[in-house]
């Protein structure tokens, strides 16, 4: 049986194969997995804030797109993982809630979204697969036998992308 | 002075369990009136918890729960999150429209209305203990109502709250009806400027 890591909200993990790592209900967070094709080593964190910049408290570094994609690529490669090998698939960034003024806060899901895309752009890690936005919770596992990532929810179904 | 939501004494927590139990107590009285039952309640848990552990107080973070979001606007800012577990949501709505209590349907448009409506009277009871106390003017917005997977639901109040700090003023309460049972877990997410505020209108911070 595959040794299996959860991910908090606002955590980041990352192992050698194998293994599965998954995070529950995503929601306005973004659910970031990166994989190494060759090594098989995996990465997952759960990122709640897109930027570190705008925040007073930057202690937990795993809260921020930015930051929290920073660390991981580093304890990946700690690993053995080779940064030109990483691939990655995102989820989450949903709005639970829809106000009738959209508000930056209920916005924060697409702006998630759109962070995790730049910082992955900036690195050079190519982003092969996603189940972002809508209006529903999505709970994500990541399996390192070939870096698969299911996608589950409440009354919109589950799919492998 | 910078105000850190860390530095909040035993004292400070005491003054905002006060206002917990006040407000539980007309929530109670605002459901009964609802229902047209009597209703009781235990005395409720206040404490202040950090956001991470908030998914496992709900049942974990996959937990199915009807969330009632509403933001709150006035002397201070902030949002309120008032979370029944599924199974409540039902009880609740069945008695209120008059249906067997056992009945667990997917929520229709009028159900999902008269949830929101529960939602509204629940969270104007603790508005209304929080007011009174402090004498601030406190209004809340309407409200929004989703049902998702816990941690879902949290993530929208706590990723407000992130940007600052990982606490939140949590009440639990639990209201009785015969032998139903109904847990209804109320959230007070003020922003940092807005606990200050508070606990000045209060007396407790010089």
């Amino acid at each position: 049986m595959d040794n299996i890591i959860r991910v908090g909200m606002a955590d980041l993990r990352s192992s050698r194969h194998p293994c599965i790592l998954t995070t529950l209900g995503l929601g306005s967070c973004v659910g970031i997995a990166l994989y190494d094709t060759y090594s098989k080593v995996v990465g997952l964190a759960h990122i709640m804030l897109p930027s570190s910049a705008q925040s007073r408290n930057k202690s937990n570094v795993a809260k921020f797109a930015d930051t929290a994609i920073e660390k991981l690529v580093e304890d990946m490669v700690a690993l053995g993982a080779n940064r030109r090998h990483l691939i990655a698939k995102i989820a989450g960034g949903a709005q639970m809630f829809s106000f009738e003024d959209s508000s930056e806060m209920m916005r924060i899901g697409t702006r998630n979204v759109i962070s995790t895309k730049e910082k992955l752009e900036e690195l050079k890690i190519p982003i092969i697969a996603e189940d972002t936005g809508g209006n529903y919770g999505r709970t994500i596992e990541l399996y390192s036998s070939d870096g698969s990532l299911l996608v589950k929810t409440i009354g919109h179904g589950v799919k492998i992308i | 002075m910078f105000f850190d939501i860390n530095d909040l004494n035993n004292m400070h927590i005491d003054v905002l369990k006060e206002i917990g139990n006040i407000g539980a107590g007309n929530a109670a009285t605002a459901l009964a009136k609802m229902l047209g039952r009597k209703v009781d309640m235990e005395v409720p848990k206040v404490r202040i918890v950090e956001f991470k552990d908030v998914s496992d107080i709900l049942g974990g973070a996959e937990m199915i729960v009807v969330g009632i979001l509403l933001k709150v606007y006035g002397n201070i800012k902030g949002n309120i999150l008032f979370i029944l577990q599924i199974d409540a949501a039902h009880i609740l709505v069945n008695m209120l429209l008059g249906k067997p209590l056992e009945s667990k349907d997917d929520f229709n448009e009028i159900e999902i209305s008269a949830l929101k409506e529960i939602g509204n009277i629940l969270t104007g009871s603790y508005i209304s203990a929080l007011s009174g106390l402090t004498g601030l003017d406190i209004k809340p917005s309407v409200p929004n109502l989703a049902i998702d997977m816990a941690g879902a639901i949290i993530s929208v109040p706590a990723i407000e709250f992130g940007k600052i700090g990982d606490n939140v003023l949590y009440i639990e309460t639990e209201f009785k009806e015969g032998s139903n049972r109904v847990i209804g877990d109320f959230f007070l997410i003020p922003d940092i400027e807005s606990y200050e505020i508070m606990l000045r209108a209060l007396g407790v911070l010089g």
